[in-house]
């Protein structure tokens, strides 16, 4: 199955490699809305959508609303404020136009570095999900596995840069939601007796215990009675404060909308009109993974809760047991009974440090300090997504589907970051601020040697992974939060914003949100700005950045009359195709 | 647009978060009205957003004869 939808990818990219800069950054300008939105689909949707979200939702009932309202509601903002207008300007990426509307090179750099580090980011996390999959379902080493990985992503973006990341995606986007429908569906008739998964997860259980309750009125018992808080109860004691979920959810959007990896692919349509259709289709085909994932998540806790809870050990399910070998889950019997206990709380410090040795029951051994809790099960969230359908005894067909899945999804994603980065090296910094002579094969080269060298960095972070990968992409959003979005939305509704306004906005929001990050996660400070936490105080940031730049501008002598002149023209949406031919 | 945006706001900020608890004492089949906003309803709400956004754009384009 995984290897049918990688012959398939190769395939795509071979049929359409490129030969000129404009095919290789933004796919000649040329792709249609749908392809393209399903493109974006495939290019937004990550390894964290597919296969952590639902997981994430599972374990935090109502808060992980976030993630569903953050990574969905940005491009509403995309669409109506940004895509439109990037797309009549026209150029090939984000740092070209914080360069060209302000005039200058320090705002450029700035942009560019910005853009690199929010990418490099997001693709370590992307390795570290190929790793996950290859480990549990390929039987080869992660290793392996992420090296193969990193082979296929080299081979096609680097021969069909724009072009064949785009066409691959489409494929991609294809394998990975009928991955993720499949079981869900099945799921949802095992569980409720109804078909869609949307309209399941409200319905009534069909057998069991639980048979004729509501499905989330019976987790809501079932979470009481272990100890955790009501599923769907908001707010509640020892989760997150409104104000705090309000945060995190504006940082969530508005950092999705100021992404480089998502704005650049509105340029690779033909015109303005073919941006905003796009970015509704593109929406659409993330809605439906979006709007099943809170539905798998439930499905997920209750087949969880019922499967293992005060089961005995050497009765678990075998799915149990293969997860136990991958690390990512493991059971302590701190009371001696042979039976699983599963609370609220965490069953021991850290991650598990196995020690090889056995127990009495057949379980394995862990190093690590018991926590204060009658806790006796770690669970990591990410394994949720790939075990629901072993969970649920679904046919082996379905397993390895969804592991083909979860592979689209995380090289969809690195494949469109790995470009963002290439082109962000050859074009802006290359092109635009060392060698402005370069010729167009010179620049094509250059931007396929950056693809080989960031797949080299990319895999480096997949076989070792930091340990800080889960708070680095706090970082991503809050700076693209309190970085790009202002400054984009201000350059193109307001003409009296100057470069000196651009460039102390862009640096006081990063600046603020980076010490507020770095001060909590890695020297573990309070979150003293009201509670909020690392998570959502980039929409702090954003509204620093947003105060500064109108304030700075309006102190600082207005833009160049040939400036206030281009923003005027990016708001009239003819002659978009004609743009992008500079 | 502004319209647009408003629904926006009141959608993902005022049903799924500022009034959720309020909205949770509704049961619409289910689901707690809140928690449905949150997880399910401001999903189709964006995309219908977007999509209303196009048409009254194209509509715009046309009558003011800046269309492409």
């Amino acid at each position: 199955m995984v290897g049918v939808t990688f012959s398939l990818y190769l395939s795509i990219a071979w049929i359409s490699r490129v030969k000129t800069t404009k095919g290789f950054y933004v796919a000649g300008g040329g792709v249609s809305p749908l392809a393209n939105g399903m493109a974006t689909a495939a290019d937004w949707m990550s390894a964290a959508s597919f296969i952590s979200m639902a997981g994430l939702i599972s374990f935090m009932g109502y808060t992980g609303s976030i993630y569903l309202l953050g990574w969905t509601g940005g491009y509403v903002l995309l669409a109506l404020m940004l895509a439109p207008y990037l797309r009549k300007f026209g150029k090939f990426t984000v740092p070209d136009f914080v360069g060209d509307r302000y005039y200058s090179n320090t705002a450029r750099f700035i942009a560019l570095i910005c853009a690199i580090f929010v990418s490099f980011t997001y693709v370590a996390g992307q390795m570290r999900g190929v790793g996950i999959v290859f480990s549990r379902f390929l039987e080869v080493d992660v290793n392996t596995g992420v090296l193969i990985g990193m082979a296929i992503v080299f081979f096609y973006a680097s021969l069909g840069g724009m072009k064949g990341i785009t066409y691959t995606q489409v494929a991609q986007y294809s394998v990975l939601i009928i991955a993720y429908l499949v079981p869900a569906f099945a799921i949802s008739t095992k569980i409720t007796g109804t078909n869609i998964p949307q309209i399941g997860f409200g319905s009534t259980i069909t057998d069991g215990v639980h048979a004729g309750q509501y499905l989330l009125t019976t987790l809501n018992q079932l979470n009481t009675d272990l100890g955790f808080a009501e599923y769907t109860k908001p707010f509640a004691e020892g989760g997150k404060s409104m104000l705090d979920v309000f945060c995190i959810t504006m940082a969530l959007m508005v950092g999705t909308a100021g992404l480089p990896h998502v704005i650049v692919r509105f340029y690779t349509v033909p015109n303005v009109r073919a941006a905003r259709l796009s970015a509704g289709f593109a929406l659409l085909f993330i809605a439906i993974l979006y709007t099943t994932a809170p539905a798998i998540a439930s499905f997920a806790r209750y087949n969880m809760i019922n499967s293992i809870s005060e089961v005995e050990y050497r009765a678990a399910p075998t799915w149990f047991t293969s997860w136990e070998k991958t690390g990512l889950l493991a059971w302590v019997d701190k009371n001696h009974d042979g039976i699983i206990n599963y609370q609220a709380g965490k069953a021991f410090i850290g991650t598990p440090d196995f020690t090889g040795e056995t127990g009495s029951h057949g379980q394995l051994i862990v190093a690590n300090t018991y926590a204060d809790s009658d806790n006796e099960l770690y669970i990591d969230r990410d394994i949720m997504v790939l075990a629901n359908p072993e969970i649920a005894n679904l046919p082996n067909w379905v397993i390895s589907l969804v592991a083909a899945g979860g592979l689209a999804a995380a090289l969809s994603t690195a494949s469109g970051l790995l470009l963002v980065i290439s082109s962000s090296i050859s074009h802006d910094l290359y092109y635009r601020l060392i060698n402005r002579n370069a010729s167009e094969k010179q620049r094509l080269l250059v931007g396929r040697v950056m693809i080989g060298i960031a797949v080299c960095v990319a895999g480096y972070f997949g076989i070792h992974p930091p340990g800080f990968v889960a708070q680095v992409v706090a970082f991503a959003f809050g700076l693209a939060a309190s970085s790009f979005f202002p400054v984009i939305v201000l350059g193109i509704f307001s003409k009296r914003t100057t470069k000196e306004g651009a460039i102390c906005g862009m640096v006081s929001g990063i600046v603020f949100t980076m010490i507020y990050i770095i001060n909590i996660k890695f020297f573990g400070g309070q979150p003293w700005c009201f509670g909020i936490s690392a998570e959502g105080i980039g929409a702090v940031g954003m509204l620093i950045n947003f105060m500064v730049t109108l304030v700075i501008s309006r102190l600082t002598k207005p833009p160049p009359q040939s400036v206030q002149d281009m923003v005027d023209t990016i708001r009239y949406p003819r002659g978009a195709s004609a743009s992008i031919n500079h | 647009m502004a319209v647009l945006l408003a629904i926006w706001a009141v959608v993902s900020y005022g049903c799924s978060i500022l009034f959720v608890e309020q909205l949770n004492t509704i049961m619409i089949g289910g689901f707690p009205l809140g928690f449905w906003f949150a997880q399910q309803g401001s999903i189709y709400t964006f995309v219908i957003l977007i999509f209303a956004y196009f048409f009254i754009m194209e509509k715009v384009d046309k009558d003011y004869d800046v269309n492409d």
